[in-house]
Parts: structure tokens; C-alpha cells; sequence
């Protein structure tokens, strides 16, 4: 058996890349597509403990269904919002949207 | 078990290099296809778990689903082959030392607080099972995600709709 400190340090791991990408990258998909990493590093690990912890009611498997459902939501919204950055000011690079700033 | 361990080990780096393609890459198009390598290692790491119908959903929803909205995204939104001279914004220093700090903790909390645990004998089958709790335990949740769900998808054509 597999144990579970590498699925958690498998997930942290991917997290951090995760939250590094979203903090960094100019381009506003790229921020997207770091989000989804790290709602799917959360997902393994409500996976693994829902595997390893000592009931067997599944409900960390549950709640990673509504982490999906929920992940597919912001990303439909967030594109949906990636696309009207895009006609309003022609680039998606996120430190050029200045608008709100002085 | 051994092998088992060999399989997660393959499966923990495949995944690690898909991500790090993601979140490093220069090209936009390339981040975008190591997504779909990442979500693939990621379902066959859930299969390692036994949660099968979650590696289904996983495939249809993320690869299927997601990914090609941000492909079609990115081609809507960039010319396609440009590498971009800088993909990364002035915080790149800072950034690195808040993530590596997050790293530390979480493997921290990982490896020293959560004693070892052995698992509970698998279950035969698990998609029955999370049908029956969704309409019973989490009717209510279920119900409010649905409700979300449609809220964000009439969100996102009126605000991706043209005047």
C-alpha cells in the first residue's frame, strides 16, 4: 500500500506550482489553466483521504464531484470574462489591463 | 506493492512534468496540451485510489470539457505560434518565495502530522454508491451546485455575448 504522505506531497506539490503560475504568468488563460491545476491538486487529496481515512462513507469522493462542478463554472465564467478583456483592450496580458489602477 | 508504488511513482512524475510544462511554458498552445497530459495522469492516479467513476468524470469533464474551452479561448484570443518574449510579470522573485514557502508547509503538514494509516479494505463498487449519497445525504448541496451551474452558464453567454 502506497503511503499516503506521497499522495499529500504529490498534491502540495502541484498546489505550489499551482498558486506560482497564478501569482506569475501575464497571459489571463494561463491564470485560468493554474487554477484548474490547483483545484485539481485539492481534488487528489480529498480523493486520497477519502481512500485512507477510516470510514468508508466516501465523503471526500463527494465533495471532489462538487469541486468539478464547481471548477467548470469558473472556468465557463472566467473564459466568458477573458473574452470581453479581450475586445475591450485587445490583449489578455493581465499587467496591461490598468484601467482600475493610478 | 512494489510495483504499485513503481506505477505512482511513474504516474507522480509524469504528472509533476505536466504541470511544470503548464505553469512554465512558454507557449500558450503547448501549456494548454500539457493540461490534457496532466488531467490524463491525474485520472489514472484517482483509478490508483479506487475512484473510478471520479477518473471518468475527470476525463470527460477536464479533458473533454474544460480543455477545449481553453483552446478555443486561446484561439480566439492570441495568434497561435508566437512565443511571447516574457510570459512571467515583475513578481516573478516574490511569487517564487511565497510557493516555495506553501511547498514547505504543506510537505511539512504532510509528512509530521497525519500518522500512518493503512486504509480500510476496498469497496467493490464505488459510482452506486456516490448516486445513492448524492440524492439522499447531499440532496441539498446537489441541488444548489445545479443551481450554479446554471447561473454561470447563462453568466457566461451574456457576458461573452456581443452587443
Amino acid at each position: 500500500m502506497i503511503p499516503l504522505s506521497h499522495y499529500l506531497i504529490l498534491g502540495g506539490i502541484i498546489f505550489s506550482l499551482g498558486v506560482f503560475g497564478a501569482l506569475t504568468r501575464r497571459n489571463a488563460i494561463a491564470i485560468l489553466m493554474s487554477i484548474e491545476l490547483m483545484l485539481n491538486a485539492v481534488n487528489l487529496n480529498f480523493i486520497a483521504f477519502a481512500r485512507y481515512l477510516p470510514q468508508t462513507m466516501l465523503q471526500g469522493q463527494v465533495f471532489a464531484i462538487f469541486v468539478i462542478a464547481v471548477a467548470a463554472a469558473e472556468a465557463a465564467v472566467g473564459l466568458a470574462i477573458v473574452l470581453g478583456l479581450y475586445r475591450n483592450f485587445k490583449t489578455v496580458n493581465v499587467d496591461e489591463i490598468n484601467l482600475m489602477k493610478w | 506493492m512494489t510495483l504499485k508504488l513503481g506505477i505512482f511513482y511513474f504516474l507522480a512524475a509524469f504528472t509533476l512534468w505536466a504541470a511544470a510544462v503548464v505553469v512554465l511554458g512558454k507557449n500558450i498552445v503547448r501549456s494548454a496540451v500539457a493540461l490534457i497530459f496532466g488531467f490524463c495522469g491525474m485520472a489514472a492516479l484517482y483509478v490508483l485510489l479506487d475512484a473510478e467513476f471520479l477518473a471518468a468524470v475527470q476525463v470527460l469533464i477536464y479533458v473533454g470539457g474544460i480543455t477545449i474551452l481553453l483552446l478555443f479561448a486561446i484561439m480566439l484570443t492570441s495568434r497561435i505560434g508566437v512565443t511571447t518574449a516574457r510570459v512571467v510579470n515583475d513578481q516573478v522573485i516574490l511569487s517564487a518565495i511565497a510557493a516555495i514557502g506553501l511547498l514547505v508547509g504543506l510537505i511539512y503538514a504532510s509528512t509530521s502530522g497525519i500518522p500512518a494509516m493503512s486504509g480500510p479494505p476496498r469497496l467493490p463498487e464505488t459510482a452506486p454508491f456516490l448516486g445513492r449519497a448524492l440524492l439522499t445525504t447531499y440532496a441539498l448541496p446537489f441541488e444548489a451546485v445545479s443551481v450554479l451551474l446554471l447561473a454561470a452558464m447563462v453568466g457566461a453567454i451574456v457576458l461573452a455575448r456581443k452587443e
